[in-house]
């Protein structure tokens, strides 16, 4: 009916304004729902009023990056029909306790004004905010039609909040519940889900600690049959990941628990033959306290993976080169340093496809490390046989504790297309231990050849030329983390005023003043935060910023410092919806 | 930022309160980064006192004779989320020594097997679990512990001397600390073993 209409109005109208002027809205709707990117239907919205109007209607998904920047008052108002909503809290450096517990984005007022807005809601997706097992028990119990609930790095509910869950929400399809900080009061909420439960297509409990009980697990899988996702966590034994591999074979990804030694396996080839019966894998995750002789038995399902993540396996380098013989259409990676240089190696020689690859340190901590050539974990030999075997490769995130502005030069100059450059050379204020120059010139060179770059994370011993390269080149950068760099102000000038595209900035424990914040007083209302901490700003200084610059929220950390003058921890980002009214009492909004 | 007068002042109002950790007159060098972190809270790893330029070398040097001093941690450095920090802290807790891993060879099967001596409870869990790890090769049941008369293998162990000991003869406790590994060997050879001198 309504493209009917299109036609008649299209050989009507000759003139293009009345075409347009008489375009139903109905006809823009409809159209409109094939706009699902978020920046896309921005874009759309600010065309004409009438757009604004047809985007708001057919908008379906809201994605808030900060919640604080708006209110869930507003976001009601203008959005009558969403069914999915995706919330951000906390900032990023919450993750490394640099934002004290208590802080704030609770999920609560936003359940609060949606349950009557958005009675028929199905889908939260939220990162970093705080969920009590109130707020869960009231999300399962005023949205009936509930489906997907997916809790990144949230804190503050237990158990008995994933209970409500399981108990109240009868056409759940994803319950993920990844790096979350849960308090474990048993695993007794799995047995929640009712007998007649049977649309899960998705399940993460991979970071739970406490054991879930394994028969209601059992039975739960063997009655879902869309289940297309389970990870669970480390206390479910091999043999156990054997027999949910039997009622499930149509699983595209899995995170096993523990895959170690385990007395009640019936054999290997039992399980051998439990993974062959796989055909659809293409993740694989988990694999906690690995036994070598265990792993051949993946190597059936290895064919078609795509994302493989040993972040939790010790694995050394010849168990890797084994494992990686046999996954050559790998795209994403994620691996321990145990791998070291050779490891890396083999990943160059076999996944030649790999897009993403990120190395975590299996010791974080240790002191002791001495490089020069006999320490351990990963070194650039290692980052450089990757860039070498790996021509798509456009994702790193590198833990090591050696790096020479060579090898990063030599890398950007295989990998040329990189979108996201994050490398954390571990002892602080490190320079090129070959040459002992501040390493300046590595990111130099990473921001001058890789003109996608979105995300860039510095570390190292860097002057202000780093950042000079960083603000003259970096023109479609989006997200910059900096830890113990830069010489003066002119450091984070330079970057303010050469970054259009920056939204966020984080910044910790650099020589950074007053002056450089007030120089990106015209930047802040087009970025999403920016976050300050150890650095050398004052109280004054940031009021001076909060005076000139009314839409944005200037918020001082204060945690019982005597010295009054000095602004630990600064957090500023834009809002529309004013100072938070939630402040803890160590939060002073400007 | 705008390049009018009054946010001039407003500067130097600012840049003439402010504190700062070096000397008068010294505040427009190029500094090398400072690495002392301002809150007294958190440890200090170096003190880079006074303006004095310093190069990259002398920091190093500096750095490797302070070496011997444990470095304190500094909080969220390196930046890895807790739950991957405490997924590490149990990996190298288990990986450590105190997990007891011994090797078992089975006389006639052609590879070994390793096992965690620390996993059972006593010597009865030890024999189920050696017997169903190997039960696809033996032709008998592995004997009990003290006695070898009649039974087709019996299971011995090397101890810390060096020597091969009937397994059972000494409290659990004891055996599990003196255990290098385990030999489950063919009746014949262990009969030698069980018999009181």
């Amino acid at each position: 009916m309504a493209i009917k209409k299109k036609k008649e109005l299209d050989t009507e109208e000759k003139s293009p304004e009345n075409r347009i002027l008489s375009f139903p809205d109905e006809v823009l709707e409809r159209v409109l729902i094939f706009v699902k990117c978020h920046k896309d239907r921005s874009a759309v919205s600010l065309v004409c009023r009438d757009w604004y109007n047809a985007e708001r209607w057919s908008r379906t998904h809201v994605f808030i990056g900060n919640c604080y920047s708006v209110s869930p008052e507003m976001v009601a108002r203008r959005f009558p029909n969403i069914r999915s909503v995706t919330l951000k809290g906390k900032p990023r450096f919450y993750d490394f306790n640099l934002v004290p517990p208590n802080w704030g984005a609770d999920l609560h007022p936003w359940l609060v004004v949606f349950a009557s807005a958005y009675p028929f809601l199905e889908e939260f997706r939220l990162k970093r905010m705080t969920v009590t097992d109130e707020s869960l028990d009231f999300l399962a119990r005023s949205f009936p039609e509930f489906k997907a609930l997916s809790l990144v790095s949230c804190d503050g509910f237990s158990t008995d909040g994933l209970a409500s869950i399981a108990t109240y929400c009868r056409n759940l399809t994803e319950l993920d519940i990844q790096e979350s900080g849960i308090d474990d009061l048993g695993g007794s909420w799995l047995s929640c889900f009712p007998d007649s439960f049977t649309s899960l297509e998705a399940l993460n409990f991979a970071n739970l600690h406490s054991e879930v009980n394994f028969d209601a697990l059992e039975r739960l899988v063997a009655r879902c049959k869309s289940l297309k996702v389970l990870k669970v966590n480390k206390h479910v034994t091999l043999e156990q990941i054997r027999r949910l591999l039997v009622r499930s074979p149509q699983l595209t990804e899995l995170g096993t628990g523990s895959f170690s030694q385990d007395q009640k396996l019936r054999s290997d080839a039992d399980l051998e033959s439990a993974f062959s019966n796989c055909k659809n894998f293409n993740t694989l995750s988990g694999l906690w306290e690995v036994s070598s002789v265990y792993l051949p038995a993946l190597y059936p399902v290895c064919a078609n993976l795509t994302f493989l993540n040993l972040s939790y396996t010790a694995l050394q380098s010849t168990e890797l080169a084994k494992l990686l013989q046999n996954c050559p259409l790998l795209r994403r990676l994620w691996v321990l340093d145990t791998v070291e240089d050779k490891g890396l190696e083999a990943v160059a020689s076999s996944c030649h496809l790999l897009e993403e690859l990120r190395v975590f340190p299996a010791d974080p901590f240790d002191q002791e490390v001495i490089m020069e050539g006999g320490g351990s974990g990963v070194t650039e030999s290692g980052f450089v046989a990757v860039s070498e075997g790996c021509p798509n490769l456009h994702y790193v995130l590198y833990f090591c504790r050696q790096m020479t502005n060579a090898a990063v030069a030599t890398v950007v100059r295989n990998c040329p297309n990189f979108t996201h450059f994050r490398l954390c050379i571990m002892n602080m204020c490190q320079p090129d231990y070959l040459t002992n120059e501040p390493m300046d010139e590595a990111f130099g060179s990473v921001v001058k050849t890789c003109s996608k770059l979105q995300r860039l994370a510095v570390s190292g011993l860097l002057t202000d030329r780093a950042f000079e390269y960083i603000g003259t080149y970096a023109k479609n950068l989006e997200t910059l983390s900096v830890a113990f760099a830069g010489s003066s102000d002119r450091g984070m000038q330079c970057v303010l005023e050469g970054c259009p595209k920056l939204r966020k900035l984080e910044i910790r424990d650099c020589p950074f003043g007053n002056a450089a914040l007030l120089s990106g007083l015209e930047r802040y209302e087009s970025m999403r935060s920016l976050w300050m901490s150890a650095c050398n700003l004052t109280m004054n200084g940031c009021q001076l910023l909060a005076r000139k610059m009314p839409r944005l929220n200037v918020e001082v950390i204060k945690e019982d410092e005597s010295d009054d003058m000095h602004a630990e921890k600064v957090y500023v980002y834009r809002s529309v919806a004013g100072p938070r009214r939630d402040a803890p009492p160590f939060v002073l909004t400007l | 930022m705008e390049g009018g007068g009054s946010d001039g002042s407003d500067l130097d109002n600012l840049k003439a309160t402010e504190l700062k950790l070096g000397l008068p007159g010294t505040g427009e060098q190029e500094k090398l980064p400072s690495i002392l972190p301002r809150s007294s809270k958190r440890a200090i790893l170096e003190a880079n006192e006074g303006p004095s330029k310093r190069n990259s070398s002398e920091i190093k040097s500096v750095e490797r004779d302070q070496k011997p001093a444990a470095k304190a941690q500094i909080v969220g450095w390196p930046p890895i989320q807790s739950y991957r920090k405490n997924s590490y802290q149990a990996m190298k807790m288990e990986a450590e020594p105190t997990g007891m891993y011994v090797k078992v060879s089975m006389d006639g099967v052609p590879y070994l097997r390793k096992i965690d001596l620390k996993v059972y409870k006593g010597y009865e869990e030890l024999r189920e679990a050696l017997e169903d790890m190997f039960k696809c090769f033996s032709l008998g049941e592995i004997s009990r512990m003290n006695e070898s008369n009649g039974y087709e293998y019996a299971i011995t162990y090397e101890d810390k001397d060096g020597d091969w000991m009937l397994v059972g003869d000494v409290p659990w406790e004891m055996f599990i600390s003196s255990c290098k590994r385990m030999r489950i060997m063919k009746g014949d050879e262990a009969r030698g073993l069980g018999s009181t001198p």
